[in-house]
């Protein structure tokens, strides 16, 4: 055991866990932060997906020690009201199914549009190829990407 | 307008006990509306008081309206569509509804449970009676408070409105309405008048998902809540001898580890408790990773009880069985043995497909907490009331003493209709003493799943020398039954029909998987009987629209499931909407049409070839399941279906190896992903007025024929074997 200082969404939580324990758990169970989802537990699906300094990490993978002083954001902590440009074209796009995977979908796209205002389809692939909708949202999560670039 | 007697189906949820008709107080003070953040505030303020008018709804005094959601919600978006139709006959403006998922409560609610795509057709009377029931009930209470007859009132968004011109609000009346009679008829009203029913609703829960609140039965936690996972034996036809748990005890975090029989042999188990493995060794600690890892920290010793059987076994098997002729056929009409006999020419084809795991994104979990008086059972459930009978014969505890909470489910295919992970929760929270979440990682969940069977079918039709079509033999053979229906088209278009069924027993669990049979059978059949009509030399569309105006003005048979002027529809509007018979170069053009729970669905795909690889530019869907509860909804199903359909037929595959499944998480077992998608999908209905029927599943079985046509016509070859992917990736266009 040892005890970690992390920033998750612009607060500092002191954590007492095994070097070893993926953010994904700290995320969950300790700091009691669900929104962050587990899907695979081998970065493979993306339901787990954060920003470290403004990347999307998938946190399943990414042991608590090679967090550092990196500034974490959750989707609970990607905007204040549920405001970001990409959580309000997911809600007018409708996109959601069942809803798991679409914390790490957002969190991948908000990431994305961050680097790249205006990604193409093959932009679009490149960055979302990595989170799986089992549901079958990816039309809609196209689509709300593009109008969350006109946000 | 329709008028309808309030008792049918003989439910007691108009029946409200005086107890739950006074006011309840709740702890907060503004509650999230249903109305899009744009429209509205999107908060409501609270009500002093909640009048429960029946139990679908209750109403504040303030006039908001909390409707509850009988059905479990995995995705198929029940939770916005049925409260929309209890809205809508309660004559509500919807931005002043709440919307709460109901509880297990069989005898307010009939059957709650999400399977084969039949909440909204079976939900629909039973909503728009409670809703009407509750409009009805206000009424008569203002109609009191006036002293005026009932006759002279109306009501529009909530508002109570008599001839003289004075209004009340609903929340206004609800004390007094609680106390009304129930009325024995109540008018429904007129669907041209719908004014909820038809618009595109957003999901009720799209705020709270984009904002990672904790909806998901994997989310739960609660004061002294310990986690447990559990570890099954690596292949079906195994269970455990022996556990060395000597180190996993010492590591951090856990609390015991020991071994369950889930369902005893003494317990009578339903249908819905599937599942291969009872035995099971657990670990319980105070959070999942630690709990991961001392799992890996187990050596436990097992054994085999049954055969332990590989892929390339069933395939044999089931192959073999297909040259059987059947003792009893399913269906038979005319002679076929005799046009096979004279026939100029036969077409023949087999068709394979395998077994399938579910693998819904939240992977399975399950609340318990079980002490001696009563158990509570929170989590994601496709059968609640069933999860609930089995847990009472387990435990041995009356079902009355027993609460069933369902979550937000993420996902469900079919996979939660078999709740043994509920049962194991109980079992080990009442073994441990304590609270518990059960848990499963990836691999557990995919490695001992109810599985979409392995299936093989072999089609035949014959044909004279002018090229008619004289008669269609279908053979199906299946692991735990046969794929084929023999009672749907074509059988009832065709004078020579036999249909045949094969069972296949296995160790391996099998089940439901969204649109069971249908998932493998539209492949199979459509893709069959585009080769027919190539064979007969007539378009595919046309050709089908033939076989089905036969099956309309002089059918064979009696048994035919499906209406033939329906099915003729949606391939008449697809055909019309795609501009089919537009050509376009190197695009090729695949059509399928199928008619499964309830509804009918045509579509028309185009792929081109990028590198070798087919793309699928776009699917044109046509739908008809008579009226469209939710639009957007009802698009948004059709085209995950249409994406789950062409993944799985592309890419998706479960084998074994002496029992062992091969895939168990998502680097080797391949999933569609967003680019693999098509590029566009548009749907279209059919508007007809005919009660609703679902969209959870139908949308999914024709697409994976669609893509097989289409690539038929790009490369003269005809994709039988599922996945296409495996040996078919490699695709070069003619």
């Amino acid at each position: 055991m040892a005890t970690f200082k992390l920033n998750i969404n612009n607060r500092t939580h002191t954590v007492d866990v095994d070097a070893n324990t993926p953010l994904l758990w700290v995320l969950r169970d300790v700091i009691g932060l669900t929104g962050t989802k587990f899907g695979c537990g081998i970065a493979q699906c993306g339901a787990c997906t954060v920003h470290l300094n403004g990347d999307a990490v998938r946190s399943c993978v990414l042991p608590v020690s090679a967090v550092g002083d990196g500034e974490v954001i959750t989707i609970e902590g990607l905007s204040k009201n549920g405001d970001h440009p990409v959580q309000k074209a997911w809600e007018e796009v409708d996109v959601m199914q069942c809803g798991y995977c679409q914390a790490g979908q957002i969190m991948s796209a908000a990431a994305l549009l961050k680097k790249n205002p205006n990604p193409n389809d093959e932009q679009i692939f490149t960055a979302m190829n990595g989170n799986i909708c089992r549901c079958g949202t990816y039309t809609r999560i196209r689509e709300a990407i593009k109008k969350a670039a006109t946000l | 307008m329709e008028i309808i007697k309030t008792h049918y189906n003989r439910r007691s949820f108009l029946k409200v006990s005086a107890a739950a008709g006074g006011g309840i107080m709740l702890g907060f003070n503004w509650l999230m509306s249903c109305a899009p953040a744009g429209e509205k505030a999107g908060q409501l303020a609270l009500p002093d008081e909640w009048f429960d008018i029946n139990a679908y709804l209750r109403i504040g005094n303030n006039g908001v309206v909390t409707i509850f959601s009988p059905n479990p919600e995995i995705g198929q978006n029940v939770k916005t569509a049925m409260p929309m139709i209890v809205a809508e006959e309660l004559d509500v403006d919807w931005s002043n509804v709440l919307v709460e998922q109901a509880v297990l409560n069989t005898e307010k609610f009939g059957g709650q449970i999400a399977g084969g795509s039949q909440s909204i057709r079976q939900g629909w009377k039973t909503l728009r009676i409670a809703g009407a029931t509750a409009r009805r009930m206000l009424m008569e209470a203002a109609a009191q408070k006036w002293e005026v007859p009932v006759s002279e009132l109306t009501t529009d968004k909530g508002i109570i409105k008599h001839s003289s011109g004075k209004t009340l609000g609903y929340g206004e009346v609800a004390s007094q309405a609680v106390a009304m009679a129930v009325p024995e008829e109540v008018q429904l009203k007129d669907p041209k008048d719908f004014k909820i029913i038809g618009q595109p609703i957003k999901n009720v829960d799209v705020k709270k998902v984009i904002t990672g609140k904790p909806l998901f039965g994997i989310d739960i936690k609660r004061e002294g809540m310990l986690i447990a996972m559990i570890v099954h034996a690596p292949a079906f036809g195994m269970r455990p001898t022996s556990v060395d748990d000597s180190v996993a005890r010492t590591m951090p975090g856990i609390k015991d580890v020991f071994t369950i029989t889930s369902l005893p042999d003494s317990v009578e188990p339903q249908w819905s408790d599937v599942n291969a493995f009872k035995e099971l060794v657990v670990v319980v600690g105070d959070n999942t990773w630690n709990v991961m890892q001392a799992k890996k920290a187990l050596k436990i010793e097992w054994e085999a009880t049954s055969p332990l059987v590989s892929t390339e076994d069933y395939d044999k098997a089931l192959s073999d069985l297909l040259e059987k002729k059947a003792d009893t056929p399913a269906r038979k009409d005319g002679n076929p043995d005799e046009v096979f006999k004279k026939a100029a020419k036969i077409v023949e084809r087999t068709y394979a497909a395998p077994f399938l795991p579910h693998n819904t994104m939240e992977p399975m979990n399950f609340f318990a907490h079980v002490t001696p008086e009563k158990v509570e059972l929170t989590g994601p459930i496709q059968t609640p009331a069933q999860l609930c009978k089995t847990v009472a014969a387990v435990l041995n505890m009356p079902e009355e003493n027993i609460a069933v909470n369902m979550t937000r489910q993420g996902g469900g295919f079919g996979r939660r209709l078999y709740g043994n992970f509920g049962v194991e929760a109980a079992v080990i929270s009442k073994y441990v003493n304590a609270p518990v979440k059960l848990v499963y990682t990836r691999e557990d969940d995919m490695t001992q799943g109810t599985y979409r069977p392995a299936y093989k079918v072999k089609y035949r039709a014959a044909l004279d020398k002018d090229n008619n079509l004289l008669g269609i033999t279908v053979r199906g053979a299946g692991v735990h039954g046969s794929p084929v229906f023999p009672n749907r088209f074509p059988a009832g278009a065709v004078d020579h029909y036999l249909a045949e069924n094969h069972s296949l027993d296995s160790n391996i669990s099998t089940g439901a998987w969204r649109a069971p049979r249908s998932n493998f059978m539209a492949i199979a059949e459509q893709s069959f009987l585009d080769e027919v009509a190539e064979a007969v030399g007539k378009d595919p569309i046309d050709f089908r629209l033939e076989l089905l105006d036969r099956a309309a003005t002089k059918p064979v048979g009696e048994r035919n499931d499906y209406d033939a002027a329906r099915y003729a529809g949606v391939l008449k509007l697809v055909r019309e909407k795609s501009n089919w018979g537009e050509k376009k170069d190197g695009v090729y053009r695949g059509v399928s049409a199928y008619f499964c729970h309830n509804s009918y669905v045509a579509q028309v795909l185009d792929v081109v070839v990028k590198n070798s690889k087919p793309v699928v530019q776009k699917v044109w869907c046509a739908t008809d399941c008579g009226i469209v509860v939710n639009p957007e909804g009802a698009k948004n199903q059709l085209e995950g279906g249409i994406i789950d359909g062409l993944g799985h037929t592309m890419y998706s595959e479960m084998t074994f190896k002496e029992g062992k499944p091969d895939q168990s998480n998502f680097h080797n077992y391949k999933l569609i992903r967003n680019s693999e998608a098509p590029l566009e999908i548009e749907c279209f209905f059919v508007d007809n007025g005919i009660d609703p029927t679902g969209l959870g599943e139908p949308g999914l079985p024709p697409a994976g024929a669609a893509l097989a046509n289409a690539l038929y016509a790009a490369t003269g070859k005809r994709l039988t074997t599922q996945p296409f992917a495996k040996t078919e990736l490699q695709i070069q266009a003619m």
